[in-house]
């Protein structure tokens, strides 16, 4: 698996071949609090990079989830659906979000790394 | 303008809070734990909530004043005994709500529980009324402080000896290091528990020792999962001086004494709505699924035609799924009534259901 990319939405992508999975961040599950309800893209759809492509719910308020790259939804993570909860357990792990076959791999390039991001997320909250 | 503090802000900083803005204070939302596990300890154990924000009003008089009052609240203060409590508005000629509110009978006077954002106006509103005939002060040097949850009885009644006489709705004076608390056995999560009039100086030692004995700190973010469960009217959402309380459905509110003869603020569109009937009601939403539909949200009925809003919607952590109220046309008030909810421009089924959602049962006194 590649270097895992940030974006400044908050999302997390991992690329195995041109099949990228994508989640939100540990630190934006901080942010929101407890998390309740999550929508996805649907299977087959396709996605276009900094588009809307799910929704998730804190007890608080919806925000909507992009997506840092496009491409053509192949898979999506049921099971965050059937229990929100986990994604605040395992944001950068089991509780992905969809996975997309990607169009364009160099749409990664503008991505943040994993200290790049973690300085931006210390930025943007403070 | 300056944000104000409360006098157990420090308490919270020490015990990681998150802060927002409330009514120009600064209040925490929620600590480490989060909502849903604040709000679930409150159920299963004791939850404490700084209320102080919240106005305390207390006016002096003796009967004048009872029948003075009578003019402005649709209730039977004359038969009302010291120490006991009602929950009550302030309203307009229209009976649109300024705020709702917690009056108590004392000894020489009434203790008046209103909320933060209201509390300047109704004092001026009411000043007004009563033409400065009685001595009124909005305390300033005074914490409210909540214990609620099944624990807070035997919590608090280790710290304050003899809270355990008191019954739902009913409150006294007690002894605390010296000084006088006011203690009443309510509040607003649907749970048994009391309420506590403390001096600033005193709010943060006496919190310390409710934690010290098993209670633990909750934000306002838990208030509101545990008050909207408990079918719980929120000023500023359900309540606002375009509704009345017989559309907020809260006519067991108001004294059936006062309903034949009138003579209060707002009497006369009271009186004539229960005869004639709101055109809307509030009423309790349950979504299908686990889809939540926030304030605001559009109410259509099955033939996709407008019917209401959603005044508060969330996920109950007791009820483990989500819940909301608003106002429906009274049509589509009964119970199991399908409805169509819009959220993010579509149309998602849920039912009207009754309120409250959850319910447990308070500690009845006599009356």
């Amino acid at each position: 698996m590649s270097e895992v990319k940030f974006s400044k939405e908050h999302e997390w992508i991992s690329l195995e071949g041109d099949v990228a999975t994508i989640g939100i961040t540990q630190h934006a599950t901080e942010m929101l609090g407890d998390i309740v309800f999550a929508e996805l893209p649907e299977k087959g759809s396709n996605v276009e990079k900094d588009g809307t492509a799910g929704v998730v719910e804190s007890t608080k308020a919806a925000s909507d989830v992009y997506t840092p790259v496009s491409g053509e939804v192949v898979d999506i993570n049921e099971a965050i659906v059937d229990d929100p909860a986990k994604i605040n357990e395992d944001p950068e792990g089991t509780a992905w979000f969809f996975k997309l076959k990607m169009k364009d791999i160099s749409e990664l390039d503008s991505l943040m790394n994993k200290e790049e991001y973690d300085k931006f997320a210390k930025e943007s909250s403070s | 303008m300056e944000i104000k503090k409360t006098s157990l802000n420090k308490l919270h900083q020490d015990s990681q809070a998150k802060f927002v803005e409330f009514a120009g204070y600064e209040m925490p939302i929620q600590y480490s734990k989060g909502v849903i596990e604040e709000h679930k300890f409150t159920r299963s154990h004791a939850g404490i909530f700084d209320v102080s924000h919240m106005g305390q009003l207390f006016i002096y008089g003796n009967e004048n004043l009872t029948s003075d009052l009578e003019k402005i609240f649709p209730l039977d203060l004359k038969n009302l005994q010291q120490n006991c409590s009602k929950y009550s508005f302030l309203m307009n000629e229209e009976a649109g709500i300024y705020d709702d509110l917690i009056i108590t009978k004392l000894e020489d006077g009434y203790l008046i529980i209103l909320n933060a954002a209201c509390k300047e106006k109704d004092f001026e509103i009411l000043s007004n009324i009563l033409s400065k005939k009685y001595q009124m002060e909005l305390s300033n040097d005074r914490a409210l402080v909540a214990i609620q949850g099944p624990k807070a009885v035997e919590i608090l009644n280790e710290t304050i000896s003899d809270v355990e006489k008191l019954t739902f709705m009913t409150g006294d004076w007690f002894d605390y290091n010296g000084q006088k608390l006011f203690v009443t056995r309510s509040g607003y999560t649907g749970e048994d528990g009391f309420e506590i009039s403390i001096l600033n100086d005193l709010a943060e030692e006496f919190t310390k020792s409710l934690i010290k004995k098993g209670a633990e700190l909750i934000g306002l973010g838990a208030r509101d999962t545990l008050r909207l469960e408990a079918g719980l009217c929120l000023y500023g959402h359900e309540l606002d001086l375009n509704k009345t309380p017989v559309e907020a459905n809260l006519k067991w509110a108001i004294s059936k004494e006062r309903l034949s003869n009138g003579g209060f603020v707002g009497s006369d569109k009271i009186i004539n709505q229960i005869k004639e009937g709101a055109k809307q009601i509030r009423v309790g939403i349950k979504p299908e699924g686990r889809l939540i539909a926030r304030e605001k949200t559009k109410i259509f009925n099955e033939t996709e035609l407008p019917i209401g809003e959603i005044t508060s919607g969330t996920f109950g952590p007791s009820i483990n799924g989500p819940i909301a109220m608003g106002y429906v046309d009274k049509e589509f008030s009964k119970i199991d009534t399908k409805i169509l909810l819009e959220v993010r421009g579509k149309k998602h089924p849920a039912n009207i259901c009754k309120l409250p959602f959850y319910k447990k049962s308070y500690v009845k006194g006599a009356n």
